[in-house]
């Protein structure tokens, strides 16, 4: 190949790689055992899963109590999981301390909640905005009705202090995100406003919010907000810590909405404008449903923050998941020491199941939006 | 001839006239809120008796704090009791972001190794963490692993040294001795020693372009300078530890338990948070950058030094600023399983006995946005030192 | 990969060879069989279609990229796993990027001396001077203190060019160097590229600008499918391509072509 013109005469075959150089052995050879470091690394590793798998495996399964009536079998065993507690409880940890005759209402509710949101957030779903209104509109009084009771429709009432358990969890995540979203916009937009009263107005309540712990928004929330409205309106027990929820992730929506705000560009702007519209159907109708397309996956990253925030309504009376958890726990009948290890192992199952899930989904979103289909 | 003026519509119309109307319409609308609420509030905490005034400040607390790093006794007055919740806040914040960065940053690195098996580990770490509420790894943390130690008298031991009870944990307390003087001493001889080689060492680059190992240098002289001094005139320190003495350990640094349920929830919590923020910001830094330095010639530790990493770390600098804050405000979370910090004494014991609610709540929030603003006006200081010109 | 060559193979009046080389990613076959010498101050020019191979082939000449089979010889050292070996070859050969690759936080002199400090272990002073020597001679000396951020496409590139040049490399690659600049900012760095020629360094280019390649190039080298389908000098290349698939690319990118 010393020659100045060459012209070649016959392809050249292709071949297969040789086999150190791809396929699993190649693998193993840069990905596990690509210097003496890395084989230690590698040997250290196996050792520790070989030593710690069998055994959480073992807690978890073999070795756990899978069904009793009272804590003696687990008190007996204690080299396992007591998972007969969790069954024993599923009904409190579910419900609360809600009427059992009237437990159909939450279901009900969660379900059309759970249709409604898998509707919003399916991407080739018809009619969005539809589910939209309905979803932001329609479904709180809906569920207000139900689960608060209405002597008009027949379904008595539900002092909120009976509320508990999962379905609080869901409920105040998720009236945080209906109500906390619209707000959140308006801050959002009020802080790119050219008005400086709106800005200044807006800059203040997000930086308040962000710059101080959820914990004394709570409080605030609870202690304050009986003293500043008059004393007929008497807010309820349940309502103050769901104002505080409201208050605190409508702050960090509108900085995730900002953002995509920001980044959808100005020359979206100039072409409504260009067209004559206003601003509000400029805003309604270009501009928020791409910033939000946008942020999708940060405010499902946000809802997953706000699931996991809700356990902190416990401090101010409200029965939570955790809540409701930690009482169980306390159960004389159930006493033991594997009891409230397996309760808190579940409970965080339980929290990463959900959480990852939709950290899942809204990776999912993001991929799908990189390749440019949305 | 002049053109025909063009026709004055209404002022209704005129883009400032509306804008200025609606801010005066917003004004009007908070100002009828504050005002309404004010009103409300006065004849509601009349009502119900609830001092208006700062006048509680001075008034005896009555109650005990089991850590105070200040003098404090059920005598002192509420104000001092906000004095010893805010430093005991401070304190949790000195002690997590240190650790927490350090156990963040190694983590982070091994998400980037190249040992899948190790990244796969930090994965799983990183995962279960960041999707698992920060309560309920306190709440683990304090009642499954530190309430349920042995009493003191069957303390479990680490070599005799570091004991583990459900009164807490008990480190050993270091007490100064003669040579103490001498060891500090040492000490700092020997890091300003280092520093000055460091320096020279430049400027002899700088002149003959010869490299010279400062780390290696600085790490001899920082280890082998107070170590001559513990041969030559013994140990600096002597070590107090924890004895069991009737039915209690005396002696030793005394960790309570709540403090130490605290720190390991928010070090291995947010750790995992500083872990994705340093892999994020490593991954950011375009991979042409270190090809480019290779091309030169440069070999990777180089590479590393003197490419990525700088770039990398700013990157990594404004939302590991944010993590800090965090940790100050989740360790409000004390409340929960009992640690006397601010949010604890101050707006849960003081206001729960003096009922002064608006003042203590007040109080307790002007706390952390102070923190938190001057923590973003640092950041934004050193963003704009920092930040790449041009980007 | 250890050396499977016979010490008399190696060296002789070569810049590079390519003897025999395979490359693999994973199942696909990048490069097959090229084989292929480059003598001392030689301009070679490689074009081909995406996907042909090109880049790579460059980027296996300072072991950016690894090659499966075969022996590439550079400078009279053969690239194998042994870092010394490939940090050697490395300082002897500049690469030019598509993306230029300058480190934005530091000032294009910075850039430039950063390896003569560091890896040639040269007097600060002395660097400083070779850099803005050399960055005078691409013409941009009087952006020297500016951030890359803050320069031009083609500003950037040329000097991306002088940071190569400040270490004195035998052999200059360069992949696609102009691919990235807008249309006027093209020229000023091929005519950076082709003083850099006349001053008789070594150079492998991979580039679609024809116009100079036929000014600049001893030889063009057309690849694709991973192998060197036909190689002739300028003229002969341009005018009368013997294969039917250097018939077919020309035809394709001529056309589009000043």
């Amino acid at each position: 190949m010393d020659a100045l013109a060459y012209v070649r005469k016959a392809p050249e075959p292709e071949e297969a790689p040789p086999l150190l150089s791809s396929g699993a052995l190649a693998w193993a050879r840069t990905n596990l055992f690509s210097s003496i470091g890395s084989t230690l690394v590698t040997l250290g590793c196996v050792a520790l899963i070989a030593y710690l798998l069998p055994q959480l495996a073992a807690w978890a399964t073999t070795r756990a109590i899978w069904s009793a009536s009272d804590g003696a079998a687990c008190r007996q065993h204690q080299d396992g999981a007591c998972w007969a507690f969790v069954v024993a409880k599923w009904d409190y940890l579910r419900f609360g301390s809600y009427p059992v005759n009237e437990r159909w209402r939450v279901d009900v509710t969660e379900a059309i909640g759970a249709a409604l949101i898998i509707w919003l957030l399916w991407i080739n779903a018809p009619r969005r905005v539809w589910g939209a209104f309905v979803f932001f509109v329609v479904y709180p009084i809906l569920a207000l009705i139900l689960l608060r009771g209405s002597s008009w429709l027949g379904l008595p009432s539900v002092d909120t202090q009976r509320w508990g358990g999962i379905f609080v969890s869901l409920l105040t995540a998720v009236v945080g995100i209906v109500f906390s979203l619209p707000l959140g916009v308006l801050l959002a937009l009020g802080r790119r406003s050219p008005l400086p009263a709106v800005r200044l107005a807006s800059v203040v309540f997000i930086e308040f919010v962000r710059g101080v712990p959820f914990i004394t928004i709570l409080f605030m929330a609870n202690n304050l907000l009986p003293l500043f409205v008059p004393e007929t309106w008497a807010p309820d027990r349940l309502l103050r810590p769901l104002a505080g929820i409201i208050i605190f992730s409508a702050a960090y929506m509108a900085e995730e909405v900002r953002g995509g705000l920001q980044s959808l560009g100005r020359g979206q702007y100039e072409a409504a404008m260009a067209l004559g519209l206003k601003y509000a159907p400029m805003t309604g109708l270009i501009i928020l449903p791409q910033a939000l397309t946008l942020v999708l996956p940060g405010i499902v990253n946000n809802f997953i923050g706000l699931f996991m925030d809700t356990t902190l309504i416990s401090i101010v009376g409200a029965t939570d998941f955790l809540e409701a958890m930690n009482n169980a726990i306390k159960d004389p009948v159930w006493a033991g020491p594997t009891i409230m290890v397996t309760g808190y192992v579940f409970a965080g199952i339980f929290y990463f199941i959900f959480c990852f899930g939709m950290a899942r989904y809204s990776a999912h979103i993001e991929r799908v939006r990189a390749k440019g289909r949305m | 001839m002049d053109p025909a003026p063009a026709k004055r519509s209404s002022w209704l119309n005129d883009q400032r006239v509306r804008g200025l109307a609606y801010q005066i319409l917003l004004l009007a609308l908070i100002a009828a809120l504050v005002w309404g609420g004010i009103y409300n509030a006065v004849v509601n905490m009349r009502a119900r008796g609830i001092p208006m005034g700062f006048g509680f400040w001075n008034d005896v607390a009555g109650f005990d704090i089991n850590l105070h790093l200040i003098n404090y006794s059920n005598l002192s007055t509420y104000g001092r009791a906000f004095w010893v919740g805010l430093l005991n806040t401070l304190l949790i914040g000195v002690i997590c972001i240190p650790l927490a960065t350090l156990l963040g940053f190694v983590i982070g690195v091994a998400r980037l190794s190249p040992n899948w098996l190790l990244s796969r580990f930090a994965l799983v770490y990183t995962s279960i963490m960041r999707n698992t509420p920060l309560l309920l790894l306190l709440l683990f943390w304090y009642n499954a692993v530190l309430k349920s130690l042995p009493g003191p008298r069957q303390s479990i031991s680490i070599d005799d040294v570091v004991f583990l009870n459900n009164r807490g944990v008990y480190l050993p307390m270091p007490i100064a001795r003669h040579s103490a003087v001498w060891f500090l001493g040492a000490v700092l001889t020997a890091i300003v020693v280092a520093i000055g080689f460091r320096v020279w060492a430049r400027r002899r680059q700088d002149r003959t372009g010869a490299q010279m190992p400062t780390a290696l240098v600085a790490a001899a002289l920082i280890v082998g300078l107070p170590a001559l001094v513990i041969a030559a005139a013994g140990a600096p320190f002597g070590f107090d530890i924890a004895r069991l003495s009737g039915f209690n350990l005396k002696g030793g640094v005394q960790i309570i338990p709540e403090m130490a349920a605290l720190v390991f929830g928010l070090v291995t919590f947010t750790a995992a948070f500083i872990a994705e923020i340093v892999r994020a910001g490593v991954l950011a830094v375009p991979f042409g950058q270190s090809e480019a330095a290779g091309a030169l010639g440069l070999h990777h530790a180089l590479s590393m030094r003197l490419v990525v990493i700088p770039q990398a770390m700013r990157l990594i600098t404004p939302p590991l600023t944010s993590q800090y804050l965090n940790i100050v405000k989740n360790s409000s979370l004390a409340v929960f399983i009992g640690y006397p910090d601010l949010v604890q004494i101050f707006a849960g014991t003081v206001l729960n006995q003096t009922q002064a609610t608006v003042q203590v709540m007040a109080i307790t929030m002007a706390v952390y946005l102070v923190i938190s603003l001057a923590v973003a006006a640092a950041l934004n200081a050193f963003n704009a030192r920092y930040a790449m010109k041009g980007q | 990969m250890s050396s499977a060559l016979a010490d008399d193979d190696r060296g002789g009046d070569a810049a590079i060879r390519f003897i025999g080389v395979h490359k693999w990613y994973g199942s696909f076959h990048v490069l097959r069989n090229i084989s292929l010498t480059v003598a001392r101050g030689e301009r070679i020019v490689v074009c081909g279609p995406s996907g042909s191979g090109k880049s790579t082939l460059i980027r296996c000449v300072n072991r950016l990229e690894e090659h499966q089979r075969g022996s590439i010889v550079v400078d009279g050292v053969e690239l194998t796993d042994d870092i010394k070996r490939i940090d050697e070859v490395r300082r002897e050969v500049g690469m030019v990027f598509q993306n230029f690759n300058l480190f934005p936080h530091l000032t294009i002199l910075e850039n430039c001396t950063l390896a003569p400090i560091w890896v040639r272990k040269m007097p600060r002073r002395d660097a400083d001077e070779l850099a803005t020597e050399l960055l005078a001679r691409v013409r941009i000396v009087d952006q020297a203190h500016k951030y890359p951020g803050q320069l031009s496409g083609g500003q950037q590139q040329r000097a991306a060019i002088a940071r190569a040049l400040c270490m004195t490399p035998k052999i200059m690659l360069f992949d696609e160097p102009t691919s990235s600049l807008d249309p006027e900012m093209v020229k000023e760095v091929l005519d950076t590229m082709t003083a850099l020629a006349r001053e008789g360094m070594t150079m492998i280019v991979v580039t679609h600008e024809m116009g100079f390649a036929r000014q600049v190039a001893d030889r063009v080298v057309f690849m694709d499918g991973g192998e060197i389908v036909e190689m002739n000098a300028p003229l002969p290349f341009f005018q009368y391509p013997q294969h039917k698939r250097t018939k077919l690319f020309l035809s394709q990118i001529l056309h589009m072509h000043h």
